[in-house]
């Protein structure tokens, strides 16, 4: 009995937790319309190749499924390939989970669907999270890999992209905390850039944005087919449904 | 054996080979007329009568697609989740046949729900139909384990996490619990061995079973005649017939009600396509986010909620703490009190010691078993309609207003129950799901005694019809 009762009060506190980590930052709006650029989910998989897979896998992805958006074979096989694959491989990585959990302190996720793993029903899309995940590393001297990040802290990661977007610092406060005056929290007051990188603010958000729609893409390689064909679907049922309903009518005058 | 029919040679060559099967397998004729062009259905049906074709048309769906994704699938916990991509990337039209599976499985609680409260507003489980009834809940019973071991195919982290928590509700059972879990497993944590067996069961065992009762469902329904929304007999002694003995309130099933029912699987078409092609996770409800993680017996998910066909029931169960289980016993010993002063005797003693018996053993096992008996017993209850109902009228529609009124606060509780099992748990969620349960529970256990009170309308001898 009072293992229940224990067990439902540390329910409801971890309950508790996990709504007020949910208060985190908010999740930026991922600029949807990158999904069905060609041109963008090109440079998104570039990016992703480049910087991704070296550590993550896709392995339930292959490498010839890049022909949807619009390369060839031939294409994938000089830019994209690197390690003698062929391009009907699957794209996994030859990193050992082993090592990677004693370097990073876990094991790379699989990026394959992680767009779709990450949507949280009251903050957004995966995709919402993933582009503001990429857009918030800052430097933190307390982290092992000098490493943080404002929507997932403590993150094992260091920050791939760091050539591109440079280095940033993150601004914090304390403040009063309005549900309890006695105490302070810890609020977020924006970032600084410390060092300049290769790309402006406003390219590197276009850059992180065509990567997070070559990942939401990723996460299901049907989905702009899926909406194409649905449309016809629906109004073909639409049609079916009218004439239905008049044959039904018809049958139907009968009867008294 | 029938008498067997010699055509003229001059008869049309269709005639011919209709004879021709005629007399060899008169059976099938026989059923045709039984069941569709001779089966006299009230011809008052209202939408609320599509959903039972619906059902059927859902679980031809999930058969069809369910053989095809078999086909691809790899009941394999270091396969499965693999498998199941496999098939949503390199299966030509895997994506298409998975999302119909997936949201067909959402889709058939859907219509099933419909259809019993379609059966529960008109008195569909009264006298003679109550068998029609009890396979239906039975139906229902097949479904949730149907549904509940197919979710564990995708090997996600809900998959995974999703059926730990159910199976160990099984290891709350007194004296055999922990080796009922690990008969139910096969293991000593869900595992390759329940992946193997949850998949024979989805794929061949429990089918089987939902496929016998739905024959039986519905061979049973076209014996006794269906209901309809007056609850009036169209083929009793005193129903109102032709020359030809055929009820006149009746109309043949084909092709009346099936050119009805395919204007109905028109609209049910269109809500369901619309799901599968512009939105097949629907805001993370028909296939949970956390369900795109591989299963990961380390790694437990901060809030586990079962899909949300099982949230009214799995909120019952969260209800059941230690202190409504004091409560129970003081509804208990409230009842015994209230049916102690209207008997005498011998009754008295046993009433008395069967609710001192009820509260003992409330207070003996652990409020966790409670909760497993209260969600298990909110769908027992089920089968017991047909004896609690003593309404004189069987539909809603000549019972007294507040009859209709408690109804509807069934249904806002089950739906509120049912959006507090999907939440994480919480104090306010936790009293107001305490108070849906005690109001579920006494809506049906107090049935025989509210049933009859209040001012009935006259039920008419006829159904109310306006033609088209």
């Amino acid at each position: 009995m009072k293992r229940i009762i224990a067990s439902l009060l540390a329910a409801v506190a971890f309950c508790s937790a996990a709504l007020a980590s949910s208060d985190g930052p908010a999740w930026d709006k991922f600029p949807k319309e990158r999904v069905t650029n060609l041109a963008a989910l090109q440079n998104g998989a570039k990016l992703f190749v480049n910087h991704c897979l070296n550590c993550h896998a896709a392995a339930f992805m292959r490498y010839n499924r890049l022909k949807d958006i619009g390369l060839t074979d031939e294409q994938i096989k000089q830019n994209l390939v690197f390690a003698g694959e062929k391009v009907g491989d699957l794209m996994t990585v030859s990193l050992s989970p082993k090592d990677a959990k004693e370097w990073f302190g876990a094991n790379p996720p699989d990026l394959t669907v992680i767009a779709r793993s990450r949507a949280d029903g009251s903050k957004g899309s995966g995709a919402d999270y993933l582009y503001t995940y990429m857009r918030t590393f800052y430097r933190d001297t307390s982290r092992p890999t000098g490493w943080n990040n404002l929507v997932f802290p403590s993150v094992g990661m260091p920050h791939v992209l760091w050539e591109l977007q440079g280095e940033q610092r993150a601004v914090f406060a304390d403040e009063k905390d309005p549900h309890d005056p006695a105490k302070t929290v810890h609020v977020f007051k924006g970032f600084e850039q410390t060092k300049p990188g290769s790309l402006s603010k406003a390219d590197y958000d276009v850059a992180v944005a065509d990567l997070v729609a070559y990942l939401q893409w990723m996460g299901e390689p049907a989905q702009n087919q899926r909406v194409r064909m649905g449309v016809w679907v629906l109004l073909f049922l639409a049609i079916f449904t009218v004439i239905a309903w008049r044959l039904n009518a018809a049958f139907w005058k009968d009867v008294k | 054996m029938a008498t067997f029919k010699e055509l003229p040679a001059d008869a049309p060559a269709v005639a011919k080979v209709t004879n021709w099967f005629e007399n060899r397998f008169p059976t099938a004729f026989d059923a045709y007329k039984v069941h569709m062009s001779e089966y006299y259905a009230p011809k008052n049906f209202n939408a609320w009568y599509f959903f039972g074709s619906l059902a059927l048309l859902v679980l031809v769906i999930q058969i069809v697609t369910g053989i095809f994704l078999v086909m691809h699938y790899k009941p394999d916990a270091n396969t499965a989740f693999a498998s199941v991509e496999y098939i949503m990337r390199d299966v030509p039209w895997g994506w298409l046949i998975r999302y119909m599976h997936s949201t067909g499985a959402s889709a058939f609680f859907v219509v099933v729900y419909l259809h019993m409260w379609r059966g529960m507003m008109y008195g569909s489980y009264r006298k003679p139909r109550e068998l029609v009834w009890i396979f239906g809940c039975a139906i229902f019973l097949a479904l949730m384990a149907e549904a509940f071991m197919g979710y564990l195919l995708p090997w996600g982290q809900m998959s995974y996490w999703g059926a730990q928590v159910i199976v160990n509700l099984f290891a709350a059972v007194p004296f055999i619990g922990p080796d009922l879990a690990l008969l139910i497993r096969g293991d000593y944590v869900v595992g390759d061995a329940t992946l193997n067996r949850f998949f024979s069961f989805h794929v061949i065992a429990v089918p089987l079973v939902l496929l016998g009762l739905v024959v039986a469902h519905l061979l049973a329904l076209h014996d006794v005649g269906s209901n309809n929304p007056d609850g009036v007999e169209i083929k009793g002694p005193k129903a109102p017939k032709d020359a030809k003995g055929k009820p006149l309130d009746g109309i043949p099933f084909h092709p009346y009600y099936t050119v009805h029912d395919i204007f109905g699987v028109g609209m049910f078409l269109m809500v369901f396509c619309a799901i599968i092609f512009f939105g097949p996770e629907l805001g993370g409800y028909f296939l949970e986010y956390n369900n795109f993680i591989p299963a990961d017996p380390l790694k437990t998910p901060a809030h586990i909620a079962p899909v949300w066909y099982f949230t009214p029931y799995y909120s019952m169960l969260r209800a059941t703490t230690d202190v409504m289980v004091n409560v129970l016993c003081g509804v208990i010993a409230i009842a015994a009190v209230v049916s102690l002063l209207g008997v005498k005797g011998r009754a008295k003693v046993a009433i008395a010691i069967g609710a001192l018996i009820g509260i003992a053993l409330l207070k003996t096992f652990d409020a966790k078993f409670w909760g497993v008996v209260v969600m298990g017993g909110a769908v027992v209850i089920l089968f017991f309609l047909p004896w609690l109902d003593n309404a004189p009228a069987k539909s809603i529609r000549y019972r007294p207003g507040w009859h209709k009124v408690l109804y509807g606060i069934f249904v806002v509780f089950f739906v509120v129950l049912g959006y507090l099992g999907i939440q994480p748990p919480s104090d306010a969620g936790t009293i107001v799901s305490q108070v849906g349960t005690l109001f579920y529970f006494g809506f049906f256990l107090l049935m025989p005694w509210w049933s009859t009170i209040g001012t009935f309308k006259p039920v008419p001898d006829r159904v109310v019809f306006a033609a088209h």
